[in-house]
């Protein structure tokens, strides 16, 4: 067995902190050596505890598995943060020697790979001999640069030893409310470059002997807004880390520590063998392809950044070619993929593929074993300096999601198309919602202090339709399986806003025959706030998230926020004012309620730091998820109680699913049958009439593309995937039978150009060296 | 894990009670599912040729009874092409490329915008039957989706012989 202790090589040598005596860099390299030369985790052909002693080796899965779900729903109770301890955004993660992840909890799970990203960054730079790793010593990480999500995601890390030797590593990770960047809330859009990101920490030591330093602890609490959340934050991640580090310690001194040491990295393979396991059984060999999209709609005037060379409209690119082998490995290319951006939406390589996960853990591999085994058992090719994994250490991480998300839900529906085939159709899921609005901002709060927010109601957005039921409205987030809206009676303790409202936004949801879950809408009123200012942060002109097999995209957002609305007036005189939610945006009935207010009611649904005053209102509208099948196939009774609920408005009954629907006495709807067949007979026979054949279809939007006909962002946006993705441009100028002479400089699009051709990767500082986990 | 063929019978038809779908996520699938799914799918179709891999709820790749061969073929009967053809090139299109023809299935501004989206939605030429909907940038080329191992899939992974087939 390739981990079994190397004390035979090691004799003479000078002794390394892990077990046995080798330096952590030799350990992870022996052990990496193995893994590349056998194609087994660790060299781990045979897993000898496992089958020798398969119930010790549950027992101590069991044991440890829930010591971490433990340690963290502990924890979380020390924080004041709603944001970990309403939505619970916390993770904790046990790893072995090597940084490899054995077992995680429950909650942001994305981070089973990025705190272990950590560990590597400090194993490939010689952590071990400065600052030294010791016993009882505290690390803090979060950086985006070398595997972090974004900035607001803060590492907890801390070392695990057993009679003076290191045998592993704890992680914790909270999102923090506000890292300091240049503007407040965790995930703040008005900064173009990292170095308006906030705070940034490297794998820094800040504590030892189990106590913080007091540098660390008068320093951080300094560099954000939010301090009384920040040192909570923290107290909650060293306190799950310790709670583990002690489990482990108990573990260990009842069942011995060689066992505990083959099951850390036995369970790793065995991670990736039952991926590979769960592949075989429930997909299909073949090639899928898929592709993501989302807006970044910066040349608007309410979009404020520093730098001219951001201010454009950009397009974010990801396709996706999933190809499923017959031995049940998998490879996952992102060919093609848009360049990183001069805004926050970027990703680290280790984010993109880590958070997979996430979503894994939703369908292909649901059960408790997430580790890093799933990342050993899948090819993921980023090709360097897209936006998944940048080549340049100017880049802002700072709300990656924005497009995490939405480039996932493609992986869904190319999932789905195979779980479809073989009749599981209880996996199939037409994809995720794009997971927004965020409401951010800051100021000073109700109890005068310097404050930021980030409302996470969108925790709980719709889910994607099934091929068996609709998608679940208003219920969960991919990022945390666990999230949830919270209670509005702990944002307003939260946030110097009231609610005036909170419902189900009609017609969120994409239509199908299984309709995607609807999101929500909450109408905020701004009170008791001071020198206050709130941005949106969601997708506007695109909807990330197509529908499945004739389903449709969920919609997209938009903003309405009104400023200067006299509701002090207005409710001292018992007038009518906005209240519920903005149930039909084509018919709005809350502006004629405020005749003197300044309203943006648009498409801008990513704006930054706008101001505020007592009286304002902010709509946050959460999004909704894809539709599966065709609309016309929908049951009528099915469609008239969507509308009695809330879920679609009256109009698209008839103009989505052709469904005739009568207003009882009652005042409810029902479905008129007769009608309704009627109708949808007509509306096939217009689908017809209407539409052409896909060849000559094709014909005309080729003489579009050689004339070169399209807005700017979307000549853009394959003009960079071109230049980063030759077999991405090849296959698009032969599908199109394009002239050789047709190119498409990013040039001559007349829009800034900066970062096309100059770059420079955070591996070319001094002393400086990457952990590359992918492809490029 | 095994469930009963009416079982399977109201999950295709989407009447799978809450219990037997909970115990279908959250345990190990039933490997016989493909077969007793393709037999019920198979006495639903108004056709007798025999469905080789299920695409969506009404697109299936089936073999033609008296030539062997492999098509992409609607539920109304209508063949679009071979199997290893896009079918969606051999579909009807309709674009909503403005936002009048956007705001007919969404709410006003809860549409995407036609200069950085578009709404492409493939039907059956004979019914009208909307089989797939993409959702790309102007300029798109129409997408691929999937390009099954069926060969693998039936005799390495389901034990089951290859149908026949007639290339060509």
């Amino acid at each position: 067995m390739n981990v079994s202790v190397n004390q035979k090589s090691l004799q003479g040598a000078a002794r390394g902190v892990v077990r046995g005596g080798e330096t952590l860099k030799e350990h992870r390299d022996r052990l990496m050596a193995a893994t590349k030369a056998s194609g087994h985790y660790a060299g781990l052909t045979k897993l000898e505890l496992r089958e020798a002693e398969p119930i010790l080796y549950n027992k101590l899965f069991s044991r440890l598995r829930a010591g971490v779900v433990d340690a963290r729903e502990t924890a979380k109770k020390i924080a004041a943060s709603p944001i970990v301890e309403q939505e619970g955004e916390l993770c904790f993660t046990l790893y072995n020697a090597a940084g490899d992840s054995i077992l995680t909890s429950t909650g942001i799970i994305i981070h089973v790979g990025t705190m272990g990203a950590a560990i590597k960054y400090m194993i490939e730079n010689n952590w071990e001999a400065n600052p030294g790793v010791n016993d009882k010593d505290i690390f803090c990480n979060n950086d985006a640069l070398i595997g972090n999500v974004h900035p607001c995601d803060i590492h907890t890390i801390v070392p695990i030893f057993w009679e003076g030797e290191l045998i592993g590593w704890v992680g914790g990770v909270t999102h923090v409310i506000d890292t300091g960047s240049v503007g407040p809330g965790s995930m703040s859009t008005g900064q173009v470059q990292r170095f308006g990101d906030g705070y940034s920490v490297t794998c820094r030591k800040i504590g030892a002997n189990d106590e913080l330093f007091r540098d660390w602890l008068h320093e951080s609490q300094r560099m954000v807004r939010t301090t009384r959340y920040w040192m909570l934050d923290e107290r909650t991640r060293v306190a799950g880390c310790h709670m583990i580090r002690k489990l482990v310690e108990e573990v260990i001194s009842e069942e011995g520590i060689e066992a505990y040491w083959k099951f850390a990295y036995e369970a790793v393979e065995h991670g990736r063998l039952g991926l590979q396991a769960r592949i075989k059984a429930m997909t299909i060999p073949g090639t899928y392809r898929q592709v993501g999209f989302v807006d970044v709609p910066y040349a608007h005037e309410d979009v404020r950044v520093p730098s001219d060379f951001a201010k454009l409209d950009t397009i974010m690119h990801a396709p996706c070619e999933m190809t499923i082998r017959k031995d049940g490995t998998w490879r996952l290319d992102f060919e093609g993929a848009s360049r990183w951006g001069w805004h926050t939406y970027n990703a680290h390589q280790v984010s993109f593929t880590s958070g997979i996960w996430v979503m894994m853990t939703q369908t292909l591999i649901p059960s408790e074993m997430i580790n890093d085994g799933a990342a050993y058992g899948t090819e993921f090719r980023l090709p360097k300096g897209t936006w998944m994994n940048p080549d340049d250490r100017r880049v802002a991480f700072s709300y990656s999601w924005h497009f995490l998300v939405s480039a996932w839900t493609a992986l869904w529906r190319g999932l789905s198309r195979s779980y479809f085939g073989r009749g599981y159709l209880e996996e199939v899921n037409a994809g995720n919602a794009n997971t927004s609005n965020w409401l951010q901002g800051g100021g000073f709060n109700q109890y005068d202090e310097i404050h930021a927010v980030n409302s996470f109601e969108c925790a709980a957005n719709g889910t994607g339709a099934t091929a068996v039921q609709d998608g679940l409205s208003h219920a969960a987030a991919i990022w945390n399986p666990e999230g949830d809206m919270g209670d509005m009676e702990i944002w307003e303790l939260a946030e110097p806003l009231v609610y005036l409202g909170r419902q189900i936004k009609a017609s969120s949801g994409g239509s199908g025959k299984y309709r995607g879950g609807c999101g929500f809408e909450s109408l905020r009123m701004v009170w008791n706030a001071k020198d206050w200012t709130m941005f949106f942060m969601g997708n506007g002109h695109i909807s990330s998230d197509w529908g499945l097999m004739g389903g449709y995209p969920a919609a997209s957002g938009y903003r309405f926020a009104a400023h200067k609305t006299d509701l002090k007036e207005l409710i001292a005189s018992g007038a009518d004012i906005p209240l519920g939610g903005d149930v039909d945006p084509e018919n709005p009935t809350w502006d004629a309620m405020l005749p003197k207010a300044q309203i943006k009611r648009d498409k801008q649904a990513i704006t930054t730091e706008e101001m505020f005053a007592d009286y304002d209102l902010y709509l946050n509208t959460m999004r909704g998820g894809p539709g599966f099948g065709d609309p016309l196939d929908r049951e009528p009774a099915s469609v008239a109680d969507d509308i009695n609920g809330g879920y679609v408005l009256e109009r698209l009954a008839g103009d989505v699913y052709g469904v005739v629907v009568k207003k009882g006495a009652d005042g409810l709807y029902v479905a008129d049958l007769p009608a309704t067949e009627a109708a949808r007979a007509q509306m096939r026979k217009d689908r017809i009439a209407k539409s052409v054949p896909t060849t000559e279809w094709m014909k005309g939007e080729r003489e579009k593309i050689l004339a070169k006909d399209a807005s700017t962002q979307v000549r853009q946006m394959f003009s960079a995937s071109f230049k980063l993705g030759p077999k991405f441009e090849q296959h698009f100028r032969s599908f199109w039978t394009l002239p050789e002479s047709w190119t498409l400089p990013e040039e001559e699009i007349g829009v800034p150009t900066y970062g096309s051709r100059y770059s420079m990767d955070l591996s070319e500082l001094p002393d400086v060296h990457t952990v590359q986990l992918v492809e490029e | 894990m095994a469930y009963t063929r009416a079982k399977i019978e109201d999950l295709v038809e989407g009447k799978i009670d809450p219990d037997t779908l909970h115990q279908m996520l959250s345990t190990p699938k039933d490997p016989d599912r493909f077969a007793t799914y393709v037999e019920i799918l198979q006495e639903r179709v108004p056709w007798d040729d025999k469905i080789i891999l299920p695409l969506g709820p009404k697109l299936y790749i089936v073999q033609q009874k008296v030539s062997k061969k492999w098509t992409v073929r609607c539920e109304c009967g209508h063949d679009f092409c071979g199997w290893q053809d896009n079918w969606k090139l051999h579909a009807r299109i309709h674009v909503r490329d403005t936002p009048q023809k956007m705001e007919e299935i969404y709410p006003r501004l809860m549409a995407p915008t036609p200069t950085w989206q578009v709404i492409r939605e493939y039907f059956c030429g004979e019914c009208g039957t909307l089989h797939d909907v993409e959702a790309p940038t102007p300029w798109y080329p129409v997408i691929r989706d999937f390009e099954p191992d069926i060969d693998a899939f039936y005799s390495e992974w389901l034990g089951l012989p290859v149908p026949e087939r007639v290339d060509g």
